[in-house]
């Protein structure tokens, strides 16, 4: 059965359900994100986003459902049933996390080519043609070299490149681990909370750089309390609550739902989310 | 080396054995476990403190012969507080010396550290008391014999009853510490998030040391009821035993204490069971090879819990 | 001041608690079993040394809180100046080297003996290196490929009469196959429950080989193990075909051992070598980044799986080799010389040489080694002091001696990355 290629649909996830024990996290959730769009996952705490991105990134085994990964030459992809490492290497599907994860006692150059292990290892014949210094693996590695300066360059932190990477500060290191994700290759990049903890500049540059990964052609799935950037820069938002969907369509749409306010004012009378969805209502 | 006839008494025999000296593991495992639930160590010389205990026993019951106290019930009480009280002491001053300092320090230090302690201990008992293997003789013969089947006769010793008895009693006694008391739930607290509890205003430094040294009056008293059944000792005895109930430990799942036993048991019952019916020279190694086994189908033993690493 | 007085008064009493029973009271064989001699001279001499000593730790510890660290200062950085610290890392490598390369001809048999023993655990210390100090998989039985090298060279020996050189590299391969065989039971356990597996490992080695006896001799071993020729030359005796008499020297024994000190220098050069350059590769920065961060490894598209059975298989392999080495130079060996204490020793000697650094490791394996022959004369007491040294020095220097971490490639100019902001690995 072939799928035409022109499928708009990156990422095809339905019916998932997660059980943890007695508590289902997520319920019977179904939803597409497009190819080249950027779609945000959001509700309030507890809704179960963080369950739904862990499926579909491979760290949790869905008690049931499938979500399915299409590439634009057709291939695709069941993320439920892939083990960890395939998730990267075979569907092409990168992440950061909540906690960045950087290798906190490697340099920034380090954490970087690090990310392109595969390509390199392929390059190297597997050591052999590295322990020989072969021509074909120095110019794989320069090739590695290049693409960690190229984003290092774009972040910023080129003049950094050789420091340990758990020395930077807080915004810095969340702006690597997105480019040592990014220098996987993915086709589709996840993001666990990218604004977690920075300020308004530094959640402005990030946006600016989700939008430049966009324009590059990586499609990206965010979880993300910050309205105003979810707002600003999603094409298609994603609202669950108690884990199931109640609301799915662009920024616009979902702003406006009566559900969705209704979610967030229910949390709470000091909710930020429901103070910024109303500034954003007047807006 | 079946009985051909009474096979089901032998077995019955293997199994009295087989708990009797689980439980002397399972003893020495809740320290392991108390420990490595608590801050997160594997406490190499452990296993030494229960060989010390056997010593400290050994000397206060020769002692209180040579002054004239021959009551068997007695002595044996005496001896026992005698060699808990004191275990406790080297208990609390190994984690002062060698781990206090190198708490929230990283992992492998204190571990070396632990592992030097041990190294010490052992040497330090082979040049102060000698080398050579320590008798004792048998203080509690006799017992009770079960059942008879085909001439082969199924004895239960005092001596097992007791150290069933009183294993029992310590845990029942350690349990109720562990839950009804202010120490008790510091100490679970302390399990759960040191700094958190630190910050709360409990002694965490008290509770660490507390925990080492309760842990050093069980193996104690599982090196007192090791001299007794065994009737001989010698300074090398902690590595082998401290090794089994580490591994005991780790099959009932680090961090729970009836898992423990649980582990404890299981070990006494292979290694015993193993030696009837196939070798004694290869008891450890089937001992081991359950532990390897059994870890590759749970990864966090057998009750033990699930550690989830948040993503 | 009282306050000092008081605290070594207890200190004194809890040394009375412990050493009063054990060193007063010493068992020793009588008439009907035991009887006791009591030493109270000797209990009263170490509870004052304790007292003592508890006084003066306590009066430096005052001293150095009121200000006593200002009276160090010039003296330190006086120190820094006539000898840059930066600097003499980069000193240190190269004139270990000359001196091992020209030792042999610098001191006498004892000493060369000496030296072949340190290599040997140098070349140990530097393959365990690869598991615990790259990979940070906590491996606390690497006796076990120390062992499947030396019988697996004496085995093939004994039934098929090939020389050290034909073996050697048919030692390493079956020790890391071994390594990979323990390696996959191992594979989703962390931290400590792989260490006491490991160690598990060990002690199987070592009970298989000693009750194994028409395979391995059991505790009585296997003798008669062949020595490693020269391109053929043997080093016994002066007719054809032997050292001595192609080069026509007087026959010395000292030929053979000279040669064997080239031997596991060569062996160990290969290991550093190799380990240099797989931490430069993909392969060595897939270790450094499981040990770092194993889920955000996976993240990344690592095979998890493949990193942890090939650093288990590289370490094994230098085990392995080290081990053949070993029977080759001893002509005899047997499970004693097995035990968990070698695989004590060689952990020690990474942990603290600090972890990764190759130099730290052979400064490690040379002080600790060294340092143990020494005590070589005070037999009984020769392995307390080890296990005092083992607790020592983790508490003066938990990190190790080379407490930092070099990268393995840089934009600019490499920077010692402090060993605080290093991971040690979960397993």
């Amino acid at each position: 059965m072939t799928k035409p290629a022109a499928m708009p649909w990156l990422l095809c996830v339905e019916n998932l359900m997660m059980r943890f024990g007695g508590l289902t996290a997520v319920d019977h959730l179904s939803f597409n994100a497009e190819r080249g769009q950027i779609t945000a996952i959001i509700g309030p705490n507890g809704a179960g986003k963080t369950t739904v991105f862990n499926c579909i990134t491979g760290f949790y085994r869905p008690t049931s459902g499938t979500i399915l990964l299409t590439h634009p030459n057709g291939a695709e992809y069941r993320l439920d049933q892939l083990r960890g490492d395939h998730i990267n290497r075979r569907a092409g599907v990168a992440r950061t996390f909540q906690n960045v994860r950087l290798f906190a006692g490697m340099t920034v150059l380090e954490n970087l080519l690090v990310a392109q292990h595969n390509r390199l290892m392929a390059a190297s014949g597997f050591g052999i043609r590295a322990l020989f210094g072969s021509g074909r693996y120095r110019r794989a590695e320069q090739e590695a070299i290049d693409r960690a300066k190229f984003w290092l360059d774009r972040i910023g932190l080129l003049a950094r490149a050789d420091d340990p990477a758990g020395a930077l500060p807080y915004g810095a290191q969340r702006q690597l681990e997105i480019a040592r994700a990014m220098c996987t290759e993915p086709i589709l990049l996840c993001l666990d909370e990218p604004a977690a903890g920075l300020n308004p500049r530094e959640t402005e540059d990030l946006g600016a750089l989700l939008l430049q990964i966009r324009a590059e052609g990586c499609s990206l799935l965010l979880i993300e309390h910050d309205m105003k950037m979810v707002m600003q820069i999603s094409d298609h938002i994603i609202v669950l609550d108690h884990g199931r969907k109640i609301s799915d369509g662009p920024p616009a749409m979902v702003r406006a739902d009566p559900k969705v306010i209704s979610a967030y004012l229910g949390e709470g009378e000091d909710s930020e989310e429901q103070t910024e969805l109303s500034l954003e209502q007047k807006a | 080396m079946n009985h051909g006839g009474s096979i089901l008494a032998y077995a019955l025999q293997q199994l009295i054995n087989g708990v009797t000296l689980g439980m002397i593991y399972g003893l020495i495992a809740v320290g392991y476990t108390m420990v490595y639930g608590i801050i997160g160590m594997i406490n190499f010389a452990h296993g030494d403190v229960f060989m010390i205990g056997a010593f400290l026993s050994l000397i206060a019951l020769v002692g209180l012969a040579a002054i004239g106290i021959t009551a068997v019930p007695l002595a044996l009480a005496i001896a026992l507080l005698f060699a808990a009280a004191i275990s406790a002491l080297y208990g609390w001053a190994i984690e002062r010396v060698a781990y206090r300092p190198l708490r929230g320090s990283f992992r492998l230090a204190p571990l070396i550290s632990a592992i030097g302690m041990s190294i010490t201990l052992e040497n330090y008992v082979q040049v102060v008391q000698g080398a050579r293997v320590k008798p004792l003789m048998p203080l509690i013969p006799g017992g009770i014999t079960l059942m008879n089947q085909n001439g082969f006769a199924v004895r239960l010793g005092w001596l097992q009853m007791l150290i069933v008895l009183v294993t029992l009693l310590v845990l029942a006694i350690f349990t109720w510490l562990v839950t009804r008391t202010p120490l008790g739930r510091a100490m679970r607290a302390c399990e759960q998030d040191l700094k958190m509890t630190a910050l709360l205003g409990i002694d965490v430094d008290r509770t660490i040391s507390l925990t080492f040294v309760i842990g050093a009056a069980l193996a104690a008293v599982a090196g007192f009821m090791f001299l007794l059944y065994y009737g001989s000792i010698d300074f090398f005895i902690g590595f082998i035993a401290g090794v089994k109930a580490f591994t005991a430990a780790v099959l009932g799942g680090i961090g729970s204490l009836p898992g423990a036993v649980l582990g404890g048991l299981l070990i006494g019952l292979i290694e015993t069971f193993w030696s009837a019916y196939f070798s004694v020279q290869y008891k450890d190694v089937a001992a081991f090879s359950i532990l390897a086994i059994a870890l590759i189908f749970l990864p966090t033993g057998l009750l033990g819990r699930a550690e989830v690493e948040k993503v | 001041m009282s306050a000092a007085f008081r605290d070594a008064f207890l200190s004194a009493l809890v040394a009375l608690g412990l050493f009063g029973p054990i060193v007063g009271l010493q068992t020793v064989p009588a008439p009907g079993g035991l009887a006791l001699r009591m030493r109270p001279v000797l209990v009263g001499v170490l509870v004052a040394l304790v007292f003592l000593g508890r006084l003066l730790f306590l009066a430096f510890w005052q001293m150095r809180r009121a200000g006593g660290a200002k009276t160090f200062q010039p003296l330190l950085s006086a120190i820094e100046k006539a000898v840059p610290l930066r600097q003499t890392g980069r000193f240190v490598a190269p004139l270990l080297l000359l001196l091992a390369l020209i030792w042999p001809f610098v001191v006498g048999r004892y000493y060369l003996d000496l030296g072949i023993l340190v290599l040997t655990y140098v070349m140990l210390g530097w393959g365990l290196n690869v598991v615990v100090g790259l990979a940070g998989l906590l491996d606390l039985g690497y006796v076990a490929f120390y062992a499947v090298g030396a019988y697996s060279y004496a085995l093939l020996a004994q039934f098929t009469g090939l020389g050290f050189w034909t073996c050697l590299p048919i030692s390493g391969l079956l020790a890391a196959l071994w390594g990979i065989t323990l390696g996959f039971p191992v594979l989703r356990l962390r931290g400590d429950y792989l260490a006491i597996v490991t160690l598990a490992f060990g002690e199987i080695i070592r009970i298989v080989l000693l009750n194994w006896v028409s395979l391995t001799g059991g505790p009585n071993g296997i003798s008669g193990i062949p020595r490693p020729t020269l391109f053929g030359l043997s080093f016994s005796g002066d007719g054809p075909g032997t050292f001595a008499g192609f080069f026509h020297l007087e026959p010395s024994p000292i030929h053979r051992i000279v040669f064997l000190y080239y031997v596991i220098l060569g062996l160990a050069l290969l290991t550093n070598l190799v380990a240099i350059r797989l931490r430069r590769m993909p392969l060595g920065r897939a270790w450094e980044a499981l040990r770092e961060d194993e889920i955000a490894s996976r993240s990344l598209g690592i095979n998890i799986t493949i990193t942890k059975l090939t650093a288990f298989a590289v370490g094994a392999c230098f085990g392995g080799f080290a081990g053949a080495f070993f029977a080759t130079r001893q002509g005899f060996i047997s499970p004693e010389s097995f035990t968990f204490m070698e695989s004590a020793t060689v952990l020690a000697i990474v942990v603290l040489g600090g972890l990764g650094s190759q130099l730290g490791v052979a400064l490690a394996a040379i002080v600790m080694i060294g340092g143990s022959e020494l005590f070589r004369e005070f037999a009984d007491y020769r392995m307390l002091v080890f296990g005092l040294a083992l607790v020592v020095m983790m508490a003066v220097r938990p990190r190790g001696l080379v407490a930092t971490r070099r990268p393995s490639i840089s934009l600019g100019a490499a920077r010692a990355i402090s060993a605080e902001m290093v991971a040690q690995g979960r397993g």
